[in-house]
């Protein structure tokens, strides 16, 4: 069934009883061509593109709890390429161009609003830093430009420009990055991957991987054993222990970023806005709810929630920043697994094992890069070879040193 | 219409207040809410999808549909729950989502389209044409959606936070609670008692039962008599996070008129050994259709009304319900001489003995009244009745607030026998729950529980109590049989707050957002400011129906903090303003300022840009005659906020070895030498100077910005790799003040100023001298270029030291120079900070790589020699001048002329730039693939950001007198 | 979440700073191939359960610890001083 807004209306007009599932609901088959693990944004963006860009049809994703369970449902909706070292510029940059079609290439509605993502800078250190950044944006081809305090106050005029601790000298803007409805994007690669033929398995944990002579020829799930002479990890915080399914220890360790939502308002933020001296990052939803985020709670942890030091942290950096926020009620707080890596960046990537294949280490910076991901992986997955805008993201990189550190803060994974 | 004779108000202080700039009056102790009920009114609100007509549903702050925008002074806070705001005298509140007012509202249009906005269907449409998603659908729909209004301006008023300890907290003060904490009270334990309400006593103040308030009020005066309590109303806890702790918000100013010295809300961090959640219970609401229009209450914010407040929402009420308990509600309405027309029992073989008809089999099917409810229909035993009332109660039972109880994941269970989720023990490490919060709903199985718990939490705690005599109180039991919804065609609502109905729930079941997350993220139930306290149990009832599945087997979502929604102010308390960081000022702070010195932040201090002097209008003038003075006479600078590190101890020399790069055990006593220090991953963590004081005592200095992680740093190397060794180390950097003093002048400025001569101390030599008899350490070092030294003294004398070096300096044709000159002169000669030890450099890229020592192993050695970390693909230092003098920034990219500035192309980027004064040129330092071997040629630097392209020379960073004869002289 | 530290006692989280798990501990020695390096400085078991991680009490003490904690829990099971710990460095 086609969504549009014609159909929206004659189903209405018949009291909506003709939709249709958005998805099936299949048991899982003996065998598969390929098996995606994870029904995560990036899983269902890779199953997605394995069918349509590589004409595999006869692919499952295993799904441990419901699609979209994970990240790609528990984060700031944020969608930008502003990224400034090699390999991860030209990824984003590809990435920003799919969102720009998903939509249609969907045909589901998945609210991409390019509202534009400014983020400010406060010395004359972090503004070098920001035309850094800026120039690597436009040489690969993308949008930013430097805005004055003038234009600031023009755009944002519930910055608090008064304060003295951290004055805002300027900021960088992004026009064509925003947000998306994030439940939409898994909603979204779901449905269309299942049009395409894709069986799209929830409920499904795999608990082991299967190997024979160095190969991978199956996985061991909660619903029985599968065959498939391919499989691609795509778990994100729950890299790790797949990977050991397959003696593999990966280069992550599992972090609690939280982030919030406030009541709904009428609309008094109309862009992404990030603060320059401490982390904090907001936007506002299309229902009104402001959603905000900061840095990780900064220890491993599987919980999925987080502790009040960051809470308030971020709370802080808020009124610093724009205190007309202090009567703005935080209805809802959430926190995700994040696979945090020792550069920042992530991995899609071949393992030692022929078969399978890997796609991790999204730090929190996962949501905006789902289609490429997905693209990307599935390129890997099909033909073999990393597509060239992932070449960089390589597993063996850090044993070799040719990391891409975008924080500067080294090998301590929860740094970046 | 207020009742004689009831309710816990203060009949004698009218108050005075507005409502959409009506003057209306209530009484001390009136909640907006029960204030406009009393007045009559009925309509309170808009509903957030359609815009339809909504009243007053609870009494609580789980309140969905009365919410307010309250007024003060210019500012305003939206989305306040009028069943919560207590009134005070000039309180002003208005309506909100609508337009142009609350009674006719032109977006209630979409009440009539809602077969085309049903869930999700935003998800179908608004795709073509595409670039009509941002300037068209977007803004209808972010215009429509919403509710209150923030005001984009500063706040103004103040909130505080706190932090609390106790043995045990006790959340809630209904029967449970109250006992809980008067069992641990008296055993001596420390108690805080929160309760969210203004007053305490929870349920015993609302229910007009077997207890009464004499029973509440020995019971608080006992505790409020009591040391080791605290009573907190007016404090709800939000959340319930590691170790004990929990986050509670105190409402400390709002319900008083705006005043300077009264912050509006205190946030809490209460550490408790135990804690016993005694939240109660939240009556549900049934879903039938037309089930949202004012005047249709739940039956115990009824009862709430009339005994809390002396106020009866209807004149002729009805009850539609499928328990015994909701009968309270009408018969203690009866007994204040109210009309109830019938009880609508659902039940079959419920009791019809009461003082009005009852209807058993029954079922409310539709509702009438366009701003107000003025009729139900439905069907009983008897057949279908119309009956005119303007007030429905309803009650579909009760859900036990266990919210807090699965904060950390935990699922609650369900127990079919009063068909609600309760919490089982253990959920939350300490956290245990009693009375209703566990679903033991009857006051006398609250008080036993609510005592049972305080004798369990204490004895966790190593203590021993007994429990009190529980007083007599009703037992009587729950008798219910679930009703979730009434089969209707018309729309029932489950969520009013964000508009979602049983239509909505089954769409997502057929659809296939089958998950109860599907659900709720598909139709946003659960998602308004009620988080789904007074729809989650029907919806996913509900969602269990359409899927064939039980309601245990469907689960719940996740129960997450906050509790009730707590403002951004006070969680962020204290942060507005400069109190988002420490501020750290130098000695020389109020000398610099006096001197018009703009001050500027680095790594938490203010250091001075630069020195204006009379006629100089830009900082450019300023910078450029600092610099000049420097390089021709003397300049001073204060240098205090480098980190300072004092190491001692027979292992020093060893442990420094370690750490840095190159070698200091072989540095003689008096010597300075420049360190270079790795992260373990072999990239450049910091770099400074470090002096030999004595034969085991060293003095590190390290760069502002990571003087606290180089701290970090030498306690891990020295706990996790050579505890044994014998080091200790401690920073000094607050106790000295340090003064930079450079330039051809400065021997004779401080030959002029010391207790003794210092004709010979040359370059990097460190030596003890005195200033009027304080002893001062004094180092040869230079971060100018110039002949330099740095003068330390205690930081007591640092201001008077500054002021004396300022005025010999100006004697002598020379002045003191600011970050802006210090930048300058470093640059001239090629002296890196942190803008080029950015995390992403190595040895190699500085030119340093033959500073890591060969002889022995240090920090960082090892990962350094990773390929990925040397050779020529690596950007390397350079200096850059521009061919024609055209002003170059940081930030830049390179590019080999005749390339095309993209990203393919980049040779490297410019960290920071000057324009050299003595030079008479624009000067770069730069990162450049393979810079070292492409001295003299020339690359494109491209600037985007400022437009600016322009040719330049590579040339050695070091600009300025590189064989350094002028430090040296 | 709170720890306790061996020498001050049990204190708010926000007093101290955490740099991971502890591998770092692990440090080769000189010579060692790059694959040690590799164990670790990069690579994690990272169990959903529990772990050693080393945390300092920054604010407090200056020590580092040695935590035994779950990462599905966030209960703390034992905190000891790196410096004291069993089977430590020479």
């Amino acid at each position: 069934m086609r969504y549009s807004g014609w159909k929206v209306i004659t189903e209405g007009l018949l009291g909506n009883t003709g939709w249709g599932r958005a998805w099936r609901d299949p048991a899982p088959k003996a065998e598969y061509d390929a098996i995606v693990i994870g029904g995560g944004g990036h899983g269902l963006a890779t199953a997605y593109y394995l069918a349509k860009n590589h004409g595999l049809t006869n692919i499952a994703v295993l799904e441990k709890g419901y699609l979209g369970s994970g990240n790609i449902g528990r984060n700031t909706t944020i969608v930008r390429a502003n990224y400034f070292l090699p390999g991860n510029s030209e990824f984003y940059s590809h990435s920003l161009k799919l969102w720009e079609k998903l939509e249609g290439e969907l045909n589901y509605n998945v609210m991409h609003s390019q509202r534009g993502h400014i983020i400010l800078f406060h010395s004359d250190g972090q503004r070098d830093a920001a035309v850094r950044r800026g120039n690597a944006i436009v040489n690969q081809g993308d949008d930013a430009e430097l805005l004055s305090v003038a234009q600031l106050k023009e755009m944002l005029p519930y910055l608090d420009y008064n304060q003295t601790r951290f004055p805002i000298y300027g900021g960088l803007i992004q026009r064509r990055a925003g947000t998306a409805r994030h439940d939409a994007v898994a909603w979204g690669y779901a449905r269309a991957a299942d049009r395409l033929g894709v069986d799209l398995i929830q409920n499904c944990e795999v608990t082991g991987i299967d190997t024979v002579d160095g190969k991978v020829i199956g996985v061991q799930t909660t619903r029985g054993a599968i065959r498939a002479k391919k499989v691609g990890m795509v778990v994100a915080g729950r890299s790790s222990q797949v990977a050991a399914m397959a003696g593999m220890r990966l280069p992550i360790e599992s972090h609690v970023l939280q982030a919030f939502v406030t009541e709904g308002l009428k609309p008094v933020i109309d862009h992404v806005v990030s603060y320059g001296m401490g982390h904090f990052y907001i936007s506002q939803s299309d229902k009104g709810g402001l959603v905000f985020g900061g840095d990780i709670d900064m220890y491993s942890s599987y919980a999925s929630r987080g502790n009040l030091p960051m809470v308030e942290h971020v709370m802080e950096a808020g009124m610093t920043l724009m205190p007309m926020l202090a009567r703005a009620r935080v209805l809802r707080s959430w926190g995700g697994i994040m696979d945090m890596t020792p550069d920042g960046s992530p991995i899609i990537d071949k393992t030692h094992i022929e078969g399978l294949f890997v796609d991790a280490g999204w730090n929190y910076g996962g949501f905006k890069a789902a289609p490429a991901s997905g693209w990307c992986m599935a390129h890997l997955m099909a033909t073999g070879q990393s597509h060239e805008v992932a070449r960089r993201f390589r597993l063996d990189r850090f044993r070799t040193g040719h990391v891409m550190d975008e924080e500067g803060t080294g090998s301590q994974h929860n740094l970046h | 219409m207020r009742i004689a004779g009831k309710g816990l108000i203060d009949r004698t202080k009218p108050v005075s207040f507005t409502f959409d700039g009506k003057r209306y009056s209530g009484f001390a102790g009136d909640t907006l809410a029960s204030a406009l009920m009393a007045n009559g009114l009925r309509l309170v609100g808009r509903s957030f999808k359609y815009h339809r007509p909504r009243g007053i549903l609870t009494a609580g702050p789980e309140e969905p549909n009365a919410m307010v925008e309250v007024l003060d002074g210019a500012s305003q806070s939206p989305n306040t729950r009028a069943t919560v705001q207590e009134i005070y005298d000039g309180l002003a509140a208005q309506s909100q989502n609508r337009w142009p007012s609350l009674r006719y509202d032109l977006l209630s249009v979409n009440d009539l389209a809602a077969p085309f906005l049903s869930a999700g269907f935003y998800y179908k449409t608004f795709m073509w044409p595409r670039a009509f998603w941002e300037g068209l659908y977007e803004p209808l729909i972010r215009r429509a959606a919403g509710l209150g209004r923030l005001k984009p301006q500063n706040e103004t008023a103040t909130y505080e936070k706190a932090f609390a300890f106790c043995d045990l907290l006790v959340i809630g003060s209904g029967p449970a609670g109250l006992m809980a904490a008067l069992t641990a009270a008296r055993a001596g334990a420390d108690v805080i008692l929160a309760e969210q309400d203004s007053v305490m006593g929870g349920r015993l103040l609302s229910d007009g039962g077997t207890l009464g308030m004499p029973w509440v009020d020995a019971t608080l005066a006992e505790l409020r008599a009591l040391p080791n309590v605290r009573l907190m109303a007016r404090t709800t806890v939000v959340g319930a996070y590691d170790q004990g702790t929990y986050a509670a918000l105190e409402r400390v100013g709002l319900h008083l008129p705006a005043a300077p010295h009264l912050p509006r809300e205190s946030f809490w961090r209460i550490v408790a050994g135990q804690a016993i959640l005694a939240t109660g219970a939240l009556e549900r609401p049934i879903a039938f259709d037309n089930n949202d229009r004012p005047g249709i209450m739940l039956a115990s914010a009824a009862l709430t009304y009339l005994n809390r407040f002396g106020v009866v929402p209807g004149q002729k009420v009805t009850l539609f319900a499928n328990n015994d308990h909701a009968r309270q509600a009408v018969r203690q309405l009866m007994a204040a001489g109210v009309q109830v027309a019938v009880i609508l029992d659902s039940r079959a073989d419920a009791s019809t003995v009461e003082e009005c008809p009852v209807y058993l089999n029954a079922a409310v099917t539709d509702t009438q009244g366009r701003h107000g409810l003025t009729e139900i229909s439905g069907t009983h035993a008897g057949g279908a009745f119309k009956i005119a009332t303007d007030c429905l109660l309803m009650s579909g039972g009760w859900n036990p607030l266990v919210n807090m109880a699965c904060h950390q994941n935990a699922r609650p269970i369900w127990r079919e026998d009063i068909a609600a989720f309760v919490p089982h023990p253990g959920m939350v490490p300490g956290l245990t729950a009693a009375g209703a919060a566990n679903g033991a709903f009857s006051t006398h199985a609250a008080l036993r529980e609510g005592a049972d718990a305080a004798i369990a939490a204490l004895t966790d705690l190593g203590r021993t109590a007994t429990a009190p005599d529980l007083p007599q109180a009703e037992d009587a039991p729950y008798r219910l049989q679930p009703l979730w919804a009434v089969p209707g065609k018309g729309r029932a609502w489950l969520d009013f707050a964000n508009d979602v109905t049983v239509k909505d729930v089954k769409l997502a079941a057929q659809e296939g957002y089958t998950s109860v997350e599907h659900m709720k993220r598909y139709t946003t139930q659960g998602m308004a400011p009620d988080q789904g306290k007074n729809s989650n149990v029907s919806a996913l009832a509900v969602l269990a129906d359409a899927t064939g599945r039980g309601i245990a087997e469907t689960g719940t979502t996740t129960f997450r903090a906050p509790f009730t929604p707590v403002s951004i102010g006070a969680m962020g308390a204290g942060g507005q303003g400069a109190g988002f960081a420490p501020q750290r000022y130098m000695t020389s702070d109020q000398a610099s300022r006096d001197r018009g010195a703009p001050m500027i932040e680095a790594g938490l201090w203010y250091r001075p840009s630069y020195f204006p002097k009379p006629g100089e209008t830009t900082w450019r003038q300023s910078c450029d005659r600092e610099v000049l003075m420097v390089r021709s006479a003397v300049g001073v600078a204060d240098v205090s906020t480098l980190g300072k590190i004092d190491i001692q101890g027979p292992d020093a020399a060893q442990f420094l070895d370690f750490v840095y790069t190159n070698t200091f055990s072989t540095l003689p006593v008096g010597r300075v030498r420049y360190g270079l220090m790795l992260r373990e991953d072999g990239f450049v963590l910091d770099d400074g100077t470090t002096a030999r004081l004595g034969d085991t005592h060293y003095l590190m200095t390290t760069t502002t910005a990571a003087a606290g992680q180089v701290m970090r740093h030498l306690d891990f190397v020295h706990q996790a790799y050579c505890p044994k060794w014998q080091v200790r180390f401690i920073s000094v950097t607050e106790s000295w003040a340090q003064f930079a003093v450079a330039g051809p002048m400065a021997k004779m400025l401080l030959n002029a100023l010391l207790d003794q001569r210092i004709d010979d101390f040359p370059f990097m030599t460190y030596g003890e001298v005195s200033v009027e008899g304080v002893k001062a350490r004094l180092f040869r070092i230079s971060f100018s270029g110039e002949e330099g030294y740095e003068i330390a003294v205690p930081t007591v004398y640092g201001e008077a030291l500054f002021r004396d070096l300022l005025a010999k300096a100006e004697t002598l044709g020379g002045c003191a120079y600011g970050m802006e000159a210090l930048n300058v002169m470093r640059i001239e000669k090629g002296f890196i900070t942190h803008a080029e030890i950015h995390g992403r450099i190595t040895a190699f890229d500085i030119g340093m790589a033959k500073m890591v020592a060969s002889k022995k192993d240090c920090i960082g050695k090892a990962a350094s020699q990773r390929p990925g970390l040397m050779g020529p693909d690596r950007e390397q230092l350079v200096g850059l001048r521009p061919i024609t003098q055209t002003e170059i920034g940081a930030g830049a990219h390179l590019f080999n002329p005749g390339d095309k500035a993209e990203r393919v192309n980049d040779q490297g980027y410019v960290t920071s730039v000057c324009w050299s004064p003595v030079l008479e040129s624009y000067l770069g330092l730069a990162f450049l693939k393979d810079g070292r071997a492409r001295h003299g040629q020339r690359v494109r630097l491209v600037d985007h950001m400022r437009k600016t392209d322009v040719l330049c020379e590579v040339t050695d960073p070091v600009f300025l007198d590189p064989e350094g004869a002028k430090l040296r002289a | 979440m709170r720890l306790t530290c061996p020498l001050c006692g049990t204190r708010d989280r926000r007093e101290f700073y955490y740099s991971g798990t502890e591998d770092y501990l692990n440090r080769p020695a000189e010579g060692a191939p790059i694959e040690a390096w590799d164990d670790m400085l990069h690579l994690r078991t990272n169990p959903a359960g529990v772990t050693k991680d080393l945390w300092y009490h920054e604010t407090g003490c200056g020590s580092w610890l040695l935590v035994t904690r779950n990462t599905v829990t966030h209960a703390v099971l034992a905190t000891e001083l790196v410096a004291a710990r069993k089977g430590g460095a020479a």
